[in-house]
């Protein structure tokens, strides 16, 4: 058996007695993406030398007696969002294309301190600006499942990496369902933490008060592993929160008899795909049959979600990607070339008798930010920054973004009143399966819809996760989700475990 | 209520952006529709609800007032697109 | 103001002034992707303490928002800084012109909140250089902005509040209120309220920037008050017809210039930091905070007005001169029990002595008790002021005594029989002056005077001239 065909789970037990060297499961999981990333471009940059090299130190410490981290030489993607220092961090996008931060971002920074060997980084959608990882200009990725449909996003990358099996573990963001919805379309496992349970320094920023890291595997063990070494209070980032981390692995086997899940009569309206509805019906039926208790909870104001989301997160992102302006890093509008142009817009102005607005042209300072963003962005991040923009600006912001701000203060007390009755919240994860790549590019709102399932954890500060569930008669995977109080990752954890300790969902893989 | 071309146009200057035509039309189009749907909050009644600005109710969020290193200075200037090796360059800045 | 905090508001660079450019900026202050600011407790305790003492409420809860627009000295595009929720406001300060150029007032605060500098942007006007420079050193080291209200008439008051405010700060020991360093800033907001047939008109405001100095403040003002009565007589433009308008003052030319015309007007866009946690302040915290606040300038310049019975220019002189001053002060006029004594000698003899030697009170040779010694022999007569001042001179000069000062001139009091002897020698020794004082010439004694002075330098002048008088009516 291959080594990139067992779970990090496995892995890590090998990699532990000696049976395999980091050397050998780095080995194993380069040679794949050699086979395999070409169909799915899961990877933006893979840098064998550097990746064996990292594999060698683990193996070198373990043969100097020294002791090893939790991860031990366990190969692990890296979503192209966080910081890894001296490397390119590039958002999928040009303006950061030649950008390598000086620093890591502290969940790398523990990353490697566990002893996890960092694989390369994944794509994803521009800036994490999407739900299909086409946005990219890195290209899109695929579906293992089905290259001619989307991974998922903006997580596709990571997602896409694990059901490739080109690494057992990923790391991922989350501020709208970006795990969530990729591992749900890829049939892996994804987790949102609570808001504040994983330090965001680093994390380049796409809403600060919606974005999470998260880990992506094949199953809820091997997420609970991840989840030990990133979790934790940094005192670098204001909004992490100071709460010991728990044994996730060592909880997951409590049975899960009188766990009462709530579940949501509108999540199963119109809209949602019949496949799907049926899959997630069956894994509810699955839940019954493992001692959990099903009742019915209102969300009332989850209709809301998708709306309240996309004022907030477009709002925050037109603050956080302010600082894309070509002057101090990152891309720069070719300056002879904006002089240039400047120039003879001027000159034709004045041939005009138009002296008014010669003089107003824009100064050569402000060309060069106009320039440099439009260039360096592409068409979803510069929607979303306008759409941001129009919402904080002299007249729109109390209609909008205050608006917003209350409205998301019921939905995350829907989710309050919810808990009081059930222990989690089980439902789809997505309203159908993956589409086709292109299908869905033109019309932003339509896209933003599929988002339903998702954004609502994200505004509630909330945590969530995916898994597979079930395929479609085209063979295309099923997801569901689970969703908790906050910090309650253990009971997530607990309840997905069991789960594919019953079902064998989560262990099937596509032909690649 | 739609955004006008001249509405997207302030929108675009404020977020140092340069539009080509093609795309302040498909803009004001795409953004009215987005706005249109967003305004469906405006039929709730939040009278007396607090805004929720952050995720997770944490105050008083001090760091001690120590020195740490700061970057070495070819460092900090490494990624800049334009510098002179002391500062960073860019077109002049004048009057203000 | 910038605070006198080690470090920055929101990271751990250094805020020392003068470093080589760039040399102080990490990815947070340089605004890199992923950095994120966490907030110096230091820098907002002494916020709370300057609030507290220019007596502004303490707000029990307060936030950071984000204030968005593009400059290259601004990394991030947007400043963090306060808008609708401040840490402290409705406040105020009373100043008062000893020399009375205007009636003591109170000059109200309309808030004081907490937020981050910008960096420096350098234009070099060599022929060929187009490019500005950007220095992010200062990017992040903390300010404290303070409004006042619209309550000073005039650019003297508006100096006498910012000297006070200054002196305040200095006390509090919370910034180095430099300007020329650049750790005091000043924005000055003026208009006219003009009497008409038709009632009183105001005109639009303008805001004065760029002023590098107290005095650039007066002159500036003293200028654009003109200025705005030549704009009024010639477009009639009340407040609202206009937006506010901002020039610079030029020191050099002494007169202030339109500043660019902006291509928009300021949307900052305002909203919630949603990286910075709020911060609360208890009732508790707060009395803590003014508990701690110690003697301040006003507090100080009535206690020696009422207790040591100085005038309101002395006290003022002295409490202008820094906490340590008033020390000493407070020291030599408790031990000698004479206010007014001491305020004269410091004020005449030390402050001259300081601003000659361009030293701080800490580095005067002569400490306070060592004064004390000297003008306890003065009060009781022991030393006449004119020599006292020779000895004080000599205590500075060789860092003696004034025992030993006193013992190596030969400086002692005169026995008050030898006096007496002396008088009757003298006396005797002049006839003529005899005969004139008792024709009723006074002033015939002044040579006597002179005379015993000669002969020992010692004797005390006003007593002489009484034993003289004695001794030339008995004859």
């Amino acid at each position: 058996m291959s080594l990139t065909e067992l779970s990090a789970a496995e892995l890590l037990q090998q990699l532990r007695s000696g049976e395999v060297s980091a050397t050998d499961a780095a080995q194993a999981c380069l040679a794949r993406i050699d086979q395999v990333n070409e169909r799915v471009n899961a990877m933006i940059r893979v840098d064998h030398a550097k990746v064996l090299a990292d594999a060698g130190k683990v193996d070198e410490k373990r043969a100097a007696g020294k002791s090893i981290g939790a991860l031990a030489g366990l190969p692990v993607v890296v979503k192209d969002l966080l910081c890894t220092q001296g490397e390119p961090t590039t958002c999928g996008s040009r303006m950061l294309r030649n950008f390598s931060p000086p620093y890591d971002a502290t969940a790398v920074a523990k990353l490697r301190a566990a002893d996890g060997v960092i694989l390369g980084k994944a794509n994803l959608d521009e800036f994490a600006m999407g739900g299909s990882t086409e946005s990219s200009i890195f290209g899109p990725t695929r579906n293992p499942w089905d290259t001619t449909r989307v991974a998922g996003g903006s997580s596709g990358g990571s997602a896409a990496a694990i059901a490739a099996s080109l690494a057992p573990l990923a790391i991922g963001t989350d501020t709208g369902g970006s795990i969530r919805q990729p591992a749900g379309l890829c049939g892996i496992t994804g987790l949102k933490p609570t808001y504040g349970r994983i330090s965001r320094y680093g994390l380049i920023a796409f809403a600060s008060s919606l974005d999470q890291i998260g880990p992506m595997a094949h199953s809820a063990e091997d997420c609970a592993l991840l989840l030990e070494v990133l979790a934790g209070h940094d005192p670098r980032d204001a909004t992490s929160v100071d709460r010991p981390v728990p044994k996730y692995r060592e909880l997951l086997n409590t049975s899960l008899k009188g766990l009462k899940l709530g579940v949501v009569k509108e999540h199963f309206g119109e809209g949602l795909n019949e496949e799907v509805a049926a899959a997630v019906e069956q894994a509810i039926d699955a839940y019954r049959s493992l001692g959990a208790e099903i009742r019915d909870v209102a969300l009332p104001h989850g209709k809301y979600g998708v709306a309240t989301y996309y004022v907030i997160a477009p709002s925050e992102a037109s603050s956080n990607l302010a600082r894309y302006d070509g002057v101090h890093y990152g891309y720069r509008a070719d300056e002879g070339q904006l002089l240039a142009e400047l120039d003879a817009e001027r000159k034709q102005l004045l041939a005009a008798g138009n002296k008014r607005a010669a003089e107003h042209l824009d100064t050569a300072l402000v060309r060069m930010y106009r320039k440099s963003r439009s260039e360096g962005f592409g068409p979803e991040v510069k929607r979303r920054i306008m759409l941001g923009t129009y919402a904080l600006s002299a007249g729109y912001y109390d209609a909008y973004y205050v608006k917003a701000l209350k409205v998301r203060r019921l939905i995350r007390q829907d989710f309050d009143r919810a808990f009081e009755q059930v222990d989690l919240i089980v439902g789809p994860v997505t309203p159908s399966t993956a589409f086709k790549i292109g299908e869905k590019t033109n019309d932003p709102l339509a896209m933003y819809r599929e988002d339903l399932y998702t954004v609502t954890a994200n505004l509630a500060g909330i945590a969530g996760i995916a898994f597979p569930c079930g395929q479609s008669k085209s063979g295309l995977p099923i997801g569901v989700q689970l969703q908790s109080p906050p910090f309650q990752e253990e009971t997530l954890l607990r309840a997905a475990h069991q789960f594919q300790q019953a079902t064998d969902w989560h262990q099937r893989r596509p032909k690649l | 209520m739609g955004l006008t071309r001249q509405d997207v146009e302030k929108v675009a200057l404020l977020a140092r952006l340069r539009l080509s035509a093609e795309e302040l039309d498909a803009l004001t189009e795409q953004l009215s529709k987005v706005v249109g749907y967003v305004e469906q909050l405006g039929e709730l009644d939040t009278e007396g609800v607090a805004p929720m600005a952050h995720a997770v109710e944490v105050t008083n969020v001090f760091r001690d007032d120590a020195v740490q290193p700061s970057l070495a200075r070819e460092q900090a200037l490494a990624s800049a697109p334009h510098h002179d090796g002391a500062c960073f360059l860019v077109p002049a800045v004048l009057g203000d | 103001m910038q605070l006198a905090t080690e470090s920055k508001l929101f990271c751990g660079c250094s805020t020392e002034f003068g470093a080589a450019p760039n040399t102080q900026i990490c990815p947070v202050c340089l605004g890199m992707p992923g950095a994120l600011p966490v907030m110096n407790r230091k820098a907002f305790e002494l916020s709370l303490r300057t609030a507290a003492a220019i007596n502004c409420q303490l707000a029990r809860f307060t936030k950071w928002d984000r204030k968005q627009y593009y400059y290259p000295d601004l990394p991030k595009g947007y400043q963090i800084s306060q808008f609708d929720l401040p840490f402290s406001h409705d406040g105020w300060l009373e100043i008062s012109d000893p020399k009375g150029k205007f009636e003591p007032k109170r000059v109200g605060i309309i808030r004081a909140h907490l937020e981050e500098d910008a960096g420096k942007s350098m234009h070099d006007e060599r022929a060929g250089v187009a490019d500005s420079q950007i220095d992010l050193n200062r990017t992040g080291t903390p300010l404290l902005e303070i409004v006042s209200q619209p309550d000073m008439r005039s650019p003297a008051e508006a100096k006498a509040f910012l000297s006070e405010l200054k002196l305040l700060l200095t006390y509090l020991g919370v910034s180095d209120c430099n300007m020329q360093e650049g750790s005091l800033r000043v924005d000055g907001n003026i208009n006219l309220h003009i009497d008409t047939p038709d009632g009183k008109v105001a005109t639009p405001i303008v805001e004065i920037k760029n002023m590098n100095s107290f005095r650039a403040v007066e002159r500036a003002l003293a200028y654009e008050a003109e200025r705005l009565y030549e704009v009024w007589q010639e477009t009639g433009q009340k407040l609202g017809d206009v937006p506010k308008q901002t020039r610079g003052w030029d020191d050099a030319a002494n007169v202030t210039r339109g500043q660019r015309h902006k291509e928009e007007s300021s949307d900052y866009r305002y909203f919630p930091d949603p990286d910075l946690a709020p911060v609360t302040v208890t009732d508790a915290q707060v009395e803590q905070v003014l508990a701690s606040l110690g003697e301040l300038p006003a507090t100080l310049r009535t206690r020696l007005e009422t207790e040591f019975g100085l005038s309101p220019y002395d006290s003022d002189v002295l409490v202008n001169q820094g906490r340590a001053l008033v020390d000493y002060f407070l020291h030599v006029a408790s031990a000698t029990g004479d206010g007014k004594l001491a305020s004269n000698w410091l004020q005449q003899d030390v402050l001259r002595m300081l601003n000659e030697r361009n030293w701080d009170i800490a580095a005067f040779p002569v400490t306070a008790p060592a004064l004390v010694v000297l003008l306890k022999k003065v009060q009781a007569g022991e030393l006449i002021t004119s020599r006292a001042r020779e000895v004080l001179q000599a205590m500075i000069d060789t860092g003696r005594s004034a025992d030993e000062v006193m013992r190596e001139k030969g400086i002692e009091q005169v026995d008050e029989s030898e006096l007496v002897a002396l008088c009757q020698e003298l006396v005797a020794a002049n006839p003529k002056v005899a005969e004139d004082f008792k024709a009723g010439k006074m002033q015939a004694i002044g040579s006597l005077v002179g005379q015993a002075k000669k002969k020992n330098p010692n004797v005390n002048p006003g007593r002489v001239r009484e034993l003289l008088i004695e001794a030339l009516g008995k004859l």
